[in-house]
């Protein structure tokens, strides 16, 4: 019976017939509650401090707080000791940060810091051991950690080798969806090493000694290596766009544009710190990421100006890996060091105005100095009254080795010659009225004493292209006069070498003009990996596609201009290769790849080997063609004697090459006649025997022999019954002989 | 090798059959009219008026008496070849796209294109060889393709077997009696229409040419792929050149495809390879469209091709072509010898 008015009892008033307090919501708690921060993202515990008594804690806090406020800023009295009951502390302290960016830093960078002989200090954050040492969440009886058997590794260099013993390279074509790598046989087709389909999901990219080849998924970055291409490493960075590697593969940056968002039940390799942020720095044996970074806050662009683009590498390394910096454009470059990537001296260097910067890409030894150091170069536009300004720094000590001021700059490239020795500044000058525009090239000559500089003439025209001669004092320049900008056609181009001056001692001789060749339509310049080689190539260019190859040191004979200079140009060859959009050497610098990428156009995707000589040895045009990399090879072994010693013996050694080439050649025709003997004899047994077949069922059908003699009989006659004679007359006329006389008047 | 420029048509052209003897061409073109040319100096011989729309499609008799065409306007003419005289009309529901006689010309088919509700058919008529006869209106076979729509077909030796390509990249055999199918093999790549199919002299083997940039040789007795001829364009047209073991590839970007047609992109260009070794030996250049078809002389002494641009190129081989031959072949025919 439903309770009346009369009959309501005190039970009844409640709406509901039940104590909400009796309702067990403890697992719905634990499934939807939210995670309330508590604010204690502010808090970091500190173990492993001495054992102190009262009156030594204010001398303790007061030492500690040197060290806390390096990373952020806390006081003393936001720094709690609890004290034992023996009087004494308790060797730890909880402290209190004025945000949560400031704890994180100082557990990233305080933790394992010693604090003096006997005492290191452990740094936490308070949530961490909320999380991981509750109650429960720690096994209290030891279990030693699982250390999984030792497992060789295969052989990661095992390519060098090649098993043909011709000392081969090996590229990667990635093409519609299958990635294969090969080795290249030169004018034959190329041996295939491995084919998958779907390796990829982007690109692929070798690692800078070849030792790993890259895939690129949404689910992060996978590298392959040894015989059987085995996964070797895998990087969890969601949704990675690029990849880059530091010089000697020991460290990798992955970078996303999308931030990265950690997921509630966690991630593999990331941890709930690389929230938010697009880099991160991996260390490529462990496959552990050493520290994340968000991208930077662009500057806004000016009005009607495009956006500035993204850099890439946005993190550059130092030549030994040691260091890796980032710019933060017109304010200072930070410097980290490996493999903690703490902030070298825990400070960026603070350069106002900053456009750019670049790491010498080799470890340089300065004339008179002893110490250890790592260039940077970096330039400072014009500000305000201040001149424009290079400036060349040693790393660590953060000292400005040189210096240069520059006026009316507009813009200025560096260009680092890949042993070190000289570092190009390209600099875009405009006049006085900002109309019209010249480029000088400042060469700073590093190795020598004082870094002194010199100016290499004035070039009138806007130079769009630089490259140094690798491991060379040499330099090729494209300059075109028009300013480059969206035209129709894009204007001529000038090609210019330069050389130094021959001297009678080791030094290098002033810069000195060497040749222009006007009226190019070139783009790109491609020098030899060990130089004196150099291809000029048009690429991107929908209405030429040369590839010109020079030689710089030419064996014949030298024109009279030249004989103070330290080279001898001579253009080898020239090639056409319609659409090329890439251009690249193999690693020995004994051929040349250049490829029409289905990324940048559909037209006559393919690739084309040359020999340096600029002869073309194979042309494969491939449907949906996308990538062709070379595979890079480690730095030799061989000391600069052993180098020497083979250089000496060449003539013998090409001799053997060149009898083993002949004897495959031969041996590989051969080959070539048998299977076409075989293809030939195939054919006819099969044409005999469908002959022999198709004759026995005519005849057994009652058919003659050919189906159509007897019906052009037929109609023979049936057209002779009807007497229709017809002349066809056609007239042919030949030309029999032909004269030419030539009257000399 | 100078060829004869046949400027006869006003649009491009769709298929270009040699007669027997070698000595005509026959072409048909999107202009309304087939068009008989003496083979050996390119002279008009006549023209053939009736269809009103574009003609995909024409065929020879053995002995020269009629030809058939097949028409957008939905009908398979046939002609005396002589007076031009349209000797019968056939109406389907939509247009035809391919006509053939068999090898003793007493049976004449057509495929059908499928549209408007219409599924595609391969219909087989009994030819009366007499011109002055009536022809029957009755269809011999009607053999619906209702898996994918077929695009060319032909009948094999002894009029066997009736083989098909279809726009799926597959080759059916039919039973050329009863229409069953027999058999049907995916032989290009899938979805890549199969756009012609030319038969050897004695019509045990035929070449397709596909959408999917290849060529290939298969035996009509068991469909077996017997070569493949890859080439960098997508393909129109393929035929088998008599006494020389070649094959000619016709093909090129189509002009729609391509959003700046240089004759260097367009790859317009005939292409000839070796029968047996699948090698690429040689092209010839002058179209400037795409190549709509190829046609080889029977008596092996010239060679056909019409393009997108309304031109028909007729190339009579010279002492070079007929020289030609691998160290291999020379081998054996001094063996044979």
């Amino acid at each position: 019976m439903a309770p009346t008015f009369e009959h309501l009892r005190e039970a009844d008033l409640d709406d509901e017939d039940y104590n909400e307090d009796e309702i067990d919501v403890s697992d719905l708690r634990e499934r939807f509650e939210v995670q309330l921060e508590h604010g204690y993202d502010t808090f970091v515990v500190i173990d492993g401090l001495p054992k102190v008594t009262e009156d030594q804690k204010p001398k303790l806090v007061k030492f500690l707080l040197r060290k806390l406020n390096t990373v952020g800023s806390t006081r003393e009295d936001l720094i709690y000791m609890p004290m034992g009951e023996d009087g004494k502390s308790l060797s730890f302290a909880f402290v209190e940060y004025s945000s949560a960016a400031e704890a994180a830093a100082a557990t990233r960078q305080l933790d394992m810091v010693p604090l003096d002989k006997k005492h290191t200090l452990r740094v936490n954050k308070m949530t961490d051991i909320e999380r991981y040492g509750r109650e429960g969440r720690i096994d209290e009886t030891y279990q030693p950690p699982k250390i999984d058997e030792f497992t060789q590794k295969e052989h990661l260099k095992w390519w060098l080798k090649d098993p043909s013993g011709r000392g081969r390279d090996q590229f990667v074509l990635f093409r519609g969806d299958n990635v294969g790598v090969f080795w290249n046989n030169e004018k034959d087709q190329p041996e295939g090493v491995v084919e998958r389909p779907h390796w990829t999901e982007t690109f692929v990219q070798w690692s800078p000694k070849g030792t790993y080849l890259t895939s690129v998924h949404a689910q992060g970055v996978q590298l392959w290596g040894g015989q059987s291409w085995s996964r070797q490493a895998r990087f969890a960075h969601p949704y990675v766009n690029m990849v880059a590697f530091s010089p000697s593969e020991k460290y990798m940056v992955t970078w996303s544009n999308r931030p990265i968002s950690i997921p509630e039940e966690g991630h593999p390799a990331l941890s709930i710190d690389d929230d938010g942020k697009n880099y991160v720095i991996w260390e490529i044996t462990t496959g552990t990421p050493l520290r994340s970074f968000a991208n930077l806050d662009l500057p806004k662009p000016e009005e009607g100006r495009p956006p500035p683009k993204l850099q890439w590498p946005a993190f550059k390394w130092s030549a030994d890996d040691k260091y890796v910096a980032r710019l933060n454009p017109g304010q200072s470059i930070s410097v980290y060091e490996l493999p903690r990537m703490n902030l070298l001296e825990k400070t960026t260097i603070k350069i106002d105005g900053v456009v750019d910067f670049d790491w010498a890409p080799a470890t340089v030894q300065r004339d008179g100095v002893k110490e250890y150091e790592q260039l940077i170069c970096f330039w400072t536009p014009e500000i305000g009254s201040n001149p424009a300004k290079v400036g060349l720094m040693s790393i660590p000590s953060k000292e400005i080795v040189r210096s240069l001021n520059l006026f009316s700059v507009s813009d200025a490239k560096l260009h680092w010659q890949s042993e070190a020795a000289y570092l190009c500044v390209k600099v875009d000058r405009h006049s006085k009225s900002k109309k019209s525009q010249a480029t000088t090239l400042e060469i700073f000559r590093v190795k020598e004493k004082g870094v002194p500089v010199e100016v290499v003439d004035t070039i009138k025209d806007t130079v769009i292209n630089f490259a140094w001669e690798p491991r060379g004092a040499r330099f090729a320049i494209i300059s075109t006069t028009e300013p480059v900008g969206p035209t129709a056609v894009a204007p001529k181009t000038a090609v210019s070498f330069f050389c130094p001056e021959k001297t009678k001692g080791t030094t290098t001789g002033n810069f000195k003009h060497l040749r222009t060749l006007d009226k190019k339509n070139s783009n790109a310049i491609y020098w030899a990996p060990r130089g004196r080689f150099v291809v000029i190539a048009t690429v991107h260019n929908q209405q030429s596609s040369d590839l010109d190859f020079f030689d710089l040191d030419f064996e014949g004979e030298k024109p009279e201009s030249d004989k103070d200079l330290t080279a001898n140009l001579q253009l080898m060859n020239t090639a056409d290769h319609y659409g090329v959009t890439d251009v690249e050497w193999d690693p020995s610098g004994r051929f040349v790849a250049t490829w029409a990428s289905v990324w940048k156009h559909t037209m006559e995707n393919g690739y084309h080997i040359y020999d340096f000589r600029g002869e073309a040895l194979r042309e494969e045009p491939v449907d949906k063609f996308k990538q062709f990399s070379w595979r890079p090879r480690p730095a030799t072994l061989l000391t600069k004697e052993e180098q020497k010693q083979i250089r000496k013996n060449l003539r013998e050694y090409s001799r053997v090459f060149d009898q083993e080439d002949a004897d495959r050649g031969a041996s590989a025709d051969l080959a070539v006649v048998e299977a076409r003997r075989h293809l030939l004899n195939e054919w006819y047994e099969w044409r005999e025997s469908m002959e022999a077949e198709l004759a026995e069922e005519r005849e057994r059908a009652g058919l003659p022999k050919d189906p159509h003699t007897h019906l052009l009989e037929a109609k023979t006659k049936t057209l002779q019954v009807a007497d229709q004679e017809q002349v066809v007359e056609e007239i042919v006329e030949d030309v029999l002989e032909e004269t030419e006389e030539v009257v000399v008047g | 090798m100078r060829p004869i420029l046949l400027a006869g048509h006003e649009r491009a052209l769709t298929q270009i059959r040699y007669n027997l003897d070698g000595d005509l061409i026959f072409s048909v073109a999107k202009d309304q009219h087939i068009c008989a040319w003496y083979s050996h100096n390119g002279e008009r011989l006549g023209t053939y008026h009736g269809h009103v729309g574009a003609i995909w499609t024409v065929d020879v008799d053995p002995t020269t008496t009629m030809i058939a065409s097949g028409s957008a306007d939905n009908t398979i003419r046939l002609w005396d070849v002589k007076s031009a005289k349209n000797l019968k009309t056939w109406e389907f529901p939509t247009a035809v796209k391919r006509v053939e006689f068999s090898e003793d010309g007493t049976k004449l088919l057509g495929v059908t294109e499928k549209r408007m509700g219409y599924l595609s058919n391969i219909v087989v008529f009994d030819i009366n060889p007499d011109p002055a006869a009536e022809q029957t209106d009755e269809r011999a076979l009607t053999i619906v393709c209702d898996e994918s729509k077929a695009t060319v077909a032909g009948f094999s030796y002894l009029n066997r077997y009736i083989i098909a390509g279809h726009e799926d990249g597959s080759v059916s055999q039919y039973d050329a009696k009863t229409g069953e199918l027999i058999d049907n093999i995916p032989i290009h790549e899938l979805n890549q229409p199969i756009v012609d199919l030319q038969w050897n002299a004695d019509r045990t083997y035929f070449i397709t040419a596909c959408k999917d940039k290849s060529a290939k040789l298969v035996a009509a007795r068991d469909l077996t792929v017997l070569k493949t001829y890859p080439a960098d364009t997508p393909l129109n047209s393929a035929t088998i050149t008599p006494k020389k073991d070649f094959v000619i590839l016709g093909g090129g970007q189509a002009a729609m495809d391509v959003t700046r047609t240089s004759a260097r992109q367009g790859k317009f260009e005939a292409r000839f390879y070796h029968k047996v070794f699948e090698d690429e030996i040689g092209r010839v250049r002058g179209h400037f469209g795409p190549l709509n078809t190829v046609a080889a002389d029977p008596t092996g002494k010239s060679y056909a091709s019409g393009g997108e641009d309304g031109y028909v190129r007729v190339h009579h081989f010279d002492k070079g072509y007929f020289d030609f031959l691998y160290e291999v072949e020379r081998e054996r025919i001094n063996r044979m010898s």
